[in-house]
């Protein structure tokens, strides 16, 4: 299926290859630059190619290109994942996916890749095996190396790739055992000029962080299952007992992992908990503008919004922005357009306001639309759904673990035009 | 074992210094610019070389490290394989696998001295520890040397009936590496891939079915006997070979089962045939769904919850291409929870439900919104978006997505902005009620500043007058006016193109358009240019009077012009429209000719087409066919004997554990929910672990591990409200008498005894041996 592999960084190098069958030369990739020239930026590069001899499937991730050399018929979305897959290996296991970090750990990374690809089919892809087979280098363990010239390789053999829960390695202990879990809901919103929302979703997940000694059967319920619309679920969980009790009942994989993603039902209505007026405007025939926008905290169940950031991509007309926060800092790049406000908390007693003069081109024409401002911002202890943890039971082991749920709501994509 | 290790690196010794002095004669004479450069290479190599030949382990390490950076950059390091093989019997672990990763990666290049490296490849093969086994069948299957081809046959052979499923798992792989390698093998393999094929574990599964797919996707024969059992496995196979199973168990499904669909095609012949109507009645009630293609259809579904978008999609595209029509809503939600993913995903699961969305609107209908575009999407993304919320356009929500469409139109993306004036021609054309409101929208971003978004608007305005030749002289007569500030050349032919179309609508403001228009001649594209030698015609045949020698002078101009086009269009259009003795009959006609009833543009979707490939596929996205892409057949008419999928019940002990005799007690226990049982039954296995902990290392993890998914997996199976079967332990016990234990409880009370029996017979069993 997946015949190489090119690691190509934004200046064009391809610093790393990796074949699984026959060699195939780099040349292959001028391919794929000429289709990155006529692309505008690098998200529009796309996806699949196709040349003479082979397809390439790409994707693009922390300013990387990985890029796939395939020879027949594959359903792309298999190579696609696959390839976020590796990139989530290399984060998981360098703490970044960036070339130095790719780089540094050339020969560990040459190691992962050929333990997940085997013919270019995917062999072993679930961190908690790969981690058995190549230990994640840490500063401690490389000293440790050096000294005493044991290696990253494990030497014991993984035998979890031989069970049927090939997520779990075997023989976890740990002195304290925890279980932890962040529900994370995200609104997704286009918010028109007039205040009124166009669009907006709620889509959660919950990601768990488990550190349980032995072999532990965990189930947790909801008290209110119904919300959830739709539910993707990590490869532990018993569908079945979903299905028939909306319960989440699995052996959970040793570490960090997402053990649902969801979308609350789209009856219900969601609470936008942010307000943006504003007021941006173009004068016709100078060279200047005004740029006003105020942000405001709405049906937040007493909440405070923290962490609010505004990026907005202004025109490619706009020179210069002179503006004022009365709460924040701002940056205007004139390269890129891009303005930013981190903003922080918001407190209702005094709104936070950026308001100044905008420098335009002169001599170009009027920018015709008002940019859209996208929102971030972070809500603690609340999700926004109303989505409640009721119980978590463990099965199968003897001790007592220490639980605990964590709630986050925060903006995903959130847009409001203007 | 040493010893043998010893002799080979003296071998190796031997050869490397030969080999070194081969490559550096061989690659100098051929780059001859970057000769200082590889002096040191070959410096920098002979150091490498002592590191390997080095007796300490680290320096080994060391020196392999740099190599596969080497490697791994791209750099040559052939030269160093003699220094490299003669490790591949090291003790270290790390060293062996670096080892390893080098000879796949150069064993094709030097095949006389790989072949040193096969007989610790073969003794791999015997071990008694069954990673060790898989990962030299890998190895050995991954060294791609035509002559060790019959050894290789040998050890997929041997490996297909190891008692280890991992070990089965990499001679499925191993098979499609022969198979490259050797396509002649190709009988010899089938029947590796059909023994395999039988195989329970879900391990193999997956890799077995991508052995078919490539071997002999052909030979659909092989799959009727294993049909069921791998719709039930399904669940439980990994996620990328769930990928590969559902797409081959759709293209099987095709060829077997009969059409779900006819049902309600035919229904649409209803109203106009009383007799029809009887008669389809009769197919309604004699098509009943053949238990194994709902079988199929019900394992899949709960795969919609999968994380992996690849599976997804998969069992999408099932659903699409098997299931009742009134069915396969079920998918879309799930392919629209897909669009939170990355760029990529979206990219592929948008071109799949824009191909989806022309055919069965319905499907995606409720999610219109889903489609919105924000002004942070790529470019790409936002075209597929847009192209699906105008296949989801109808008469009840076109007036949300026109005011949608006019924020669109606004955008700072020039390109989208275009494309979304595309896509309102489109709704204008499909949806007659908004068509004249589409239009004054247009005509209003005429006045637009920038020229692209004119020019668009333009070439739409252009196609959709064309379909509705209506009186629209206005908005002629309002572009006539436009032609001197839009300098677009498609935008600028297109105008002109109207006028002369329509020329007897605006009698005076024609006229006056060729004569602007033929000051600038000169200047124009050659695009205008053509168009204005065709506007001068057909004025010249509709009011010669006024335009006679405006047509000639435009003529001249274009007889002398650079391009080959234009002088050849000149010369013909002169011999058709002035008449002189030499013209021939065809003059007659040429008011016919030029001013005949054009068709009207049909304004499509370019996902129109693709559906005839299957969806989720390279080919799909590409919209060309991949080398391997395997057509979906259409359904048969008649339904194959389905009696070829029954299984005989006798077949559940498995049999592929060939010439290893094993004991298999497998305990099936009903246990009811409460949690007293569920104690019991964990004390119970506890035991056994503990009781054959020495045994087979391998068998205790795998019977610990198991316990808790099976159960998952018995649940799945029994139908609600009856006992649920519990799989307590599979255990394999090597040199024993035959000795096969099956207990299957019907009864709570019954099988405690049984258990309790079976406990003091392996007791008893253990110290017999």
């Amino acid at each position: 299926m997946i015949h190489s592999l090119f690691l190509i960084n934004c200046s064009g190098d391809i610093f790393l290859e990796k074949h699984w069958k026959s060699v195939v030369s780099q040349s292959v990739c001028d391919y794929f630059f000429e289709a990155q020239e006529k692309a505008i930026d690098v998200e529009n590069v796309p996806p699949v190619i196709s040349t003479p001899h082979h397809y390439l499937i790409s994707i693009y991730r922390d300013k990387i290109f990985f890029v796939s050399v395939i020879q027949s018929e594959v359903p792309p979305l298999f190579v696609i994942e696959f390839l976020h897959r590796v990139a989530d290996t290399f984060q998981d296991y360098f703490g970044e996916c960036s070339e130095t970090a790719i780089k540094d750990n050339v020969v560990i990374v040459y190691e992962l890749l050929e333990e997940m690809l085997d013919n270019g089919f995917p062999l072993a892809t679930e961190s908690n095996i790969l981690k058995e087979l190549i230990k994640p280098p840490t500063i401690l363990r490389s000293v440790v190396n050096s000294i005493t010239g044991s290696s990253n390789v494990g030497d014991t053999l993984p035998t979890g790739q031989l069970s049927n829960i090939p997520w779990r390695r075997a023989g976890v202990k740990y002195t304290n055992n925890e279980a932890y879990f962040d529900v994370v809901e995200e609104i997704d919103a286009i918010i028109d000029k007039s205040g009124s929302t166009v669009f907006a979703e709620i889509q959660g997940v919950i990601d768990s962080c488990i550190k349980l000694s032995g072999m532990p059967d965990l189930s947790l319920s909801f008290m209110n299952p119904r919300l959830l619309d739709d539910v993707s679920f990590h490869p532990c969980i018993r569908f079945k007992r979903w299905e028939s009790e909306r319960v989440l009942s699995f052996i959970p994989p040793d570490g960090n992992f997402r053990l649902i993603s969801y979308r609350v039902s789209s009856q219900n209505l969601v609470a936008i908990p942010v307000y943006v007026k504003h007021m941006i405007s173009f004068k016709e025939n100078s060279s200047s503008g005004r740029f006003d926008v105020t942000i405001g905290p709405k049906q937040n169940m007493g909440k405070t919004v923290e962490s609010v950031v505004m990026t907005v991509h202004m025109p490619k007309a706009v020179l210069n922005m002179n503006l004022t926060a009365t709460q924040g800092s701002y940056t205007f790049d004139p390269v890129t357009k891009v303005l930013t406000w981190d903003v922080g908390k918001i407190t209702p007693q005094k709104l936070p306001n950026l308001k100044g003069l905008v420098n335009l081109q002169s001599g170009a024409p009027k920018p015709e639309e008002n940019p859209s401002l996208n929102i971030q911002f972070k809500i603690q202890q609340l999700a926004i759904s109303g989505l409640k943890v009721n119980r978590l039971d463990m099965y199968g082991e003897k001790y007592k673990p220490f639980k605990g749920v964590k709630y986050i709501t925060k903006a995903g994509k959130f847009q409001v035009r203007t | 074992m040493s010893g043998n290790g010893l002799s080979y690196s003296e071998q190796g010794g031997e050869a490397a210094p030969e080999l070194g002095q081969e490559a550096a004669t061989t690659t100098t004479p051929s780059i001859p610019a970057a000769f200082g450069l590889f002096c040191s290479d070959i410096k920098k190599n002979e150091d490498l070389k002592q590191m390997l030949e080095s007796s300490k382990d680290s320096a080994k390490l060391d020196a392999m490290k740099r190599i596969v950076g080497m490697v791994a950059k791209g750099k040559n390091a052939s030269e160093l394989f003699p220094a490299v093989v003669k490790n591949v019997a090291s003790k270290n672990i790390e060293i062996k696998k670096l080892v390893y990763v080098y000879l796949m990666r150069y064993a094709e290049e030097q095949q006389d001295l790989a072949l040193l490296s096969i007989s610790t490849f073969q003794r791999a093969l015997k071990d008694p520890n069954q990673l060790i086994r898989a990962s030299a069948l890998r190895v050995l299957s991954s060294i791609r040397v035509p002559i060790i081809v019959p050894i290789m046959m040998l050890a997929i052979k041997e490996a297909s009936s190891d008692l280890s499923p991992y070990v089965r798992k990499n001679a499925a792989h191993a098979i499609q590496k022969l198979y490259s390698l050797d396509p002649e093998q190709k009988e010899m393999l089938i029947e590796v891939i059909e023994k395999l094929l039988k195989d329970r574990s879900t391990l193999v599964a997956g890799s077995v079915v991508m052995a078919f797919e490539e071997v002999c996707p052909e030979r659909i024969d092989l799959i009727h006997k294993n049909y069921r059992k791998l719709c039930n496995l399904l669940v439980d196979v990994e996620e990328w070979g769930q990928v590969v199973i559902i797409h081959m168990l759709t293209r099987y499904a095709r060829t077997q089962f009969v059409s779900p669909w006819k049902v309600s095609f035919e229904k649409n012949f209803y109203e106009s045939d009383e007799e029809q109507k009887e008669k389809d009645q009769k197919v309604k009630d004699t098509y009943t769904m053949d238990p194994d293609h709902r079988l199929l259809l019900q394992n899949t579904k709960p795969l919609l919850q999968s994380r992996n978008a690849a599976v997804v999609m998969a069992v999408s595209q099932l659903y699409w291409h098997l299931a009742p029509k009134s069915e396969a809503g079920i998918v879309s939600k799930s392919l629209v929870r897909l669009l939170r993913s990355n760029r990529e995903v979206q990219y592929i699961v948008l071109q799949n439900i824009a191909t989806m969305s022309i055919q069965r609107k319905g499907m995606f209908e409720p999610y219109l919104k889903s489609f919105y575009v924000r002004s942070t999407d790529p470019t790409m993304i936002k075209t597929l978006k847009l192209e699906i919320l105008t296949n989801l356009a109808n008469e009840a929500n076109i007036s949300t997505l026109l005011r949608e469409f006019q924020t669109y139109v606004k955008s700072q993306d020039k390109q989208f902005a275009a494309a979304t004036i595309q896509a309102i021609g489109r709704c204008a054309t499909n949806i007659t009620e908004v068509t004249d409101t589409c239009l004054n929208g247009l005509v209003c971003l005429l006045s637009n500043k920038d020229e692209i978004v004119v020019a668009e608007s333009v070439v739409v305005i252009k196609k959709l007058l064309q379909t509705q030749p209506a009186h629209h002289g206005e908005i002629i007569k309002h572009m006539a006016k436009l032609l001197d500030n839009i300098t677009v050349p498609v935008a600028r032919a297109s105008i002109l193109w109207l006028i002369g179309e329509y020329c007897e609508r605006v009698p005076k403001i024609a006229p006056d358009v060729l004569r602007k228009t033929a000051k600038s001649f000169t200047n124009e594209d050659d695009l205008v240019k053509l168009q204005i030698l065709n506007l001068g015609a057909k004025l010249y045949l509709t009011n010669s009077k006024q335009t006679k020698l405006l047509t000639q002078y435009v003529l001249n101009l274009g007889k002398y012009d650079q391009s080959y086009d234009i002088r050849d269009r000149t010369r013909f259009i002169r011999q058709l429209i002035v008449p002189n003795e030499k013209s021939g009959a065809l003059s007659k006609y040429a008011k016919k000719i030029f001013l005949a009833q054009k068709p009207a543009p049909l304004l499509e979707s370019p996902f129109k087409d693709r559906d005839h490939f299957q969806l989720g596929t390279l080919s799909h996205t590409l919209n060309t066919q991949a080398t391997g892409y395997l057509e979906l057949s259409d359904w048969p008419e008649v339904a194959p004997d389905p009696s070829v999928r029954n299984v005989e019940i006798a077949e559940s002990v498995p049999d592929s554990f060939g010439g290893f005799t094993c004991l298999l007690s497998s305990f099936f226990l009903i246990c009811s929910d409460s949690e007293d049982t569920e104690k019991k039954k964990k004390g119970i296995s506890k035991k056994i672990t503990t009781s054959n902990s020495s045994d087979t290392e391998s068998a205790s993890s795998e019977e610990s591990s198991s316990d808790s998914k099976s159960e998952s997996d018995s649940k799945s199976d029994s139908e609600p409200g009856k006992s649920r079967y519990v799989i307590l332990s599979v255990l394999g016990l090597q040199h024993s008498p035959t000795l096969v234990l099956y207990l299957t409880g019907h009864y709570p009370s019954l099988c405690w005894k049984r258990i309790s029996s079976s406990l003091s017979l392996l007791q008893t069993a253990r110290h017999f041996w």
